[in-house]
């Protein structure tokens, strides 16, 4: 716990559409009781540049799918007691991962090549390097609570952060399925 | 008038699963009286009304006396049996089934026609797999759309073959087989034929509403429209063990 006895929370947005930082925010009026019990201390949500050395719970959401992704869910790793890994992207892969049935080359061609008519390039200043293969956050790194579903409901986010904040670890399956 | 045909002689034995007190025809398998007991046993390939399979291996079951765990499909009762049917070392070993079935094929629950509908997606869910420890394979595999009416993914394919069974033992046409080994294995229609060159289909859909995922499915349906009717296959099996 922080020091004013609320919980830290800090989220990160990986390989993924934004669509499980919207059902966190679908939570509707229920924000504004969870504003009483945590604190949101980095995340696209807020303004934060730097994450604190230490918070309580980190949220990901998406897949592993860049350089900076990596980056990111190792960070999250280090300075968060507890990982979340939030949606189908961070669980499985999910809709980023279909891309891992084709080689990176094929993958880039298509993208940058095959569909484009003005001046075909490769991307490679100020963008972070793809990775070979697209992973599911515990891929790379260890991940406490798995919160499947695409996205996971408001209710299914709902009932995880108040289990933790009450000091439970919660049982996601029984709100919320792959693809759900 | 034709004399009444003698009536075979079956008993009746008692057992017990998960401590309760049961009885049951000598001639049943473990899942059928389960399930009249209401005691759930999870299950992908054993479908009410088709032959046995025992391939998904889901159903197993513990039996006092062997180590061995045996499929509640595929095994009949006996007198004074003592099953379990959930212990926590069943629960892994139906949690690691599931998590390789995902594992192998690319079964994308959130774009996939059948998401809400799917047996393999409620399964995870009831046997708490919320993430897949083995490595994904992201193998890639065909879709097979030449056939006017349904579509076959084999993306998103178990291999339960009830397709099969079902073509074969209720339609009576046998156009399903199956080919390959391990993970070049493979559902067919005629002889490796595409499914809309086929001349023994029928299009009759039965094995499109047997399909457990959204393997088989029918053509212009969208993520999670495609719903499933299993009514008829009791109902037809019935009828042909009453003639």
């Amino acid at each position: 716990m922080s020091a004013n006895d609320r919980v830290s929370v800090a989220t990160a947005w990986l390989d993924g559409c934004s669509g499980c930082h919207m059902s966190f925010l679908d939570m509707d009026e229920r924000l504004i009781a969870l504003a009483d019990k945590i604190d949101i201390v980095y995340s696209p949500l807020v303004d934060a540049k730097e994450l604190p050395e230490q918070v309580d719970v980190g949220i990901i959401e998406g897949s592993v799918s860049s350089e900076e992704d990596l980056h990111k869910a190792q960070l999250l790793r280090k300075h968060c007691r507890l990982l979340i890994s939030l949606g189908d992207c961070a669980v499985n892969g999910n809709v980023p991962a279909m891309r891992n049935q084709f080689k990176l080359d094929a993958v880039f061609d298509r993208a940058y090549r095959e569909n484009v008519s003005f001046q075909p390039q490769r991307p490679t200043q100020g963008v972070p390097a793809l990775l070979e293969r697209v992973r599911p956050v515990h891929g790379v790194v260890a991940v406490d609570v798995f919160v499947p579903g695409c996205p996971p409901s408001a209710d299914a986010i709902w009932y995880v952060l108040s289990e933790l904040i009450e000091g439970r670890i919660p049982d996601p399956s029984q709100v919320t399925k792959f693809g759900a | 008038m034709p004399l009444p045909a003698p009536q075979p002689q079956v008993r009746v034995v008692t057992l017990k699963i998960d401590g309760q007190d049961v009885s049951a025809r000598e001639d049943e398998t473990i899942i059928e009286v389960a399930r009249e007991n209401r005691v759930p046993i999870p299950s992908l390939c054993y479908l009410e009304g088709l032959s046995v399979w025992g391939a998904c291996r889901l159903c197993v079951v513990e039996i006092a006396g062997t180590d061995r765990l045996l499929a509640a499909c595929s095994t009949r009762v006996t007198e004074g049996m003592q099953v379990i049917t959930n212990s926590e070392r069943l629960q892994r070993y139906r949690r690691t089934i599931v998590e390789l079935l995902f594992a192998e094929r690319n079964h994308v629950c959130s774009v996939c026609v059948s998401n809400g509908h799917c047996e393999l997606q409620t399964l995870a869910q009831r046997c708490g797999v919320d993430h897949v420890k083995v490595p994904y394979r992201h193998a890639r595999y065909e879709v097979d759309s030449s056939h006017d009416l349904f579509r076959l993914d084999h993306n998103r394919c178990v291999l339960c073959t009830r397709c099969v069974r079902v073509c074969d033992e209720i339609e009576g046409a046998h156009t399903w087989d199956v080919m390959g080994r391990g993970t070049d294995c493979r559902v067919i229609t005629d002889l490796a034929r595409p499914w809309g060159d086929s001349g023994s289909c029928t299009s009759c859909g039965k094995c499109v509403q047997v399909c457990p995922t959204g393997a088989l499915v029918r053509h212009g349906t969208s993520v999670g429209e495609m719903t499933k009717d299993l009514k008829f296959l009791p109902y037809l099996s019935r009828r042909r063990h009453g003639q």
